[in-house]
């Protein structure tokens, strides 16, 4: 198993904390190497998978609560966003969650217009679980002339 | 993470609304608030600058695709302009440089 960082980020679930997030995993992610461009469109895809949370939310119950979750790999950036609030098992959900196709649970998705259309187009990989509130998982790869320049950072091993 | 949008208008039924800051579901509803009722006029003209948005997600695109259909309706038209290149990209991707007029003679480089 790959070592990661992990990095938990819960707000309530209003459109008001959908830039605090933005600008959070945009501070990750021009840490990590990212290009300028590859910053920009995981801002927009993150921004997407909680405007559907927060969508979500309004729409009915639970406790009105986003969780994001931020895989910081040496190659990649893995993103989740859940809309039921509680914690997560990166590692579980990603055995559960199965490959995004485009005729998925668009009724559900595709409400906000665009939303879903664009974290597909603008990451590298993404999927979605939606039986227990939804959870987006997207990844973004670092391009490899990143990945070596950033080749100091060797993964300790035992 | 504000929107500021100011609206001139410079002859009857002529509209000009700049924006500055950023567009999403926070922000977008001001927007439609003060965007559409412009677009409710016979033969209005209404432009809106964006060179001073620096973010715009799909919550942006919906209220542009509501502004239009509510110009068509009126016989109004609605122009964007000076867009910036990474907001431009959105429309591009998602196929509305096809529906909306958007004066790309105009557009802004990315920073």
């Amino acid at each position: 198993m790959s070592t990661f960082d992990f990095i938990e980020v819960k707000v309530p679930a209003k459109p008001e904390y959908i830039g605090v997030v933005r600008l959070s995993v945009s501070g990750i992610a021009s840490r990590m190497g990212f290009t300028y461009e590859d910053i920009e469109d995981l801002k927009v895809a993150v921004s997407e998978a909680i405007t559907n949370g927060v969508e979500h939310a309004y729409s009915g119950e639970e406790n009105g609560e986003l969780t994001i979750g931020c895989g910081v790999y040496e190659d990649r950036l893995e993103i989740m966003v859940a809309d039921h609030g509680g914690s997560f098992n990166l590692e579980r959900v990603k055995e559960e969650i199965g490959p995004y196709h485009q005729e998925d649970s668009v009724e559900d998705l595709r409400e906000g217009g665009f939303g879903l259309f664009l974290i597909d187009a603008l990451m590298d990989k993404v999927e979605i679980k939606s039986e227990h509130g939804v959870i987006v998982l997207m990844t973004k790869y670092l391009h490899e002339n990143e990945v070596g320049r950033d080749g100091d950072q060797v993964s300790t091993s035992q | 993470m504000n929107l500021n949008i100011d609206v001139k208008q410079p002859e009857e039924r002529y509209s000009v609304m700049t924006l500055v800051g950023e567009v999403d579901a926070f922000t977008a509803p001001k927007l439609k608030e003060e965007l559409l009722p412009l677009t409710q006029a016979e033969e209005a003209v209404v432009e809106v600058d964006l060179a001073a948005v620096n973010y715009m997600d799909s919550t942006g695109l919906g209220i542009f695709i509501s502004a239009l259909k509510s110009a068509k309706e009126y016989g109004a038209t609605l122009k964007l302009t000076h867009m910036q290149e990474r907001v431009y990209r959105l429309f591009k991707i998602t196929g509305l440089t096809e529906i909306i007029d958007i004066d790309t003679s105009v557009k802004e480089g990315g920073s």
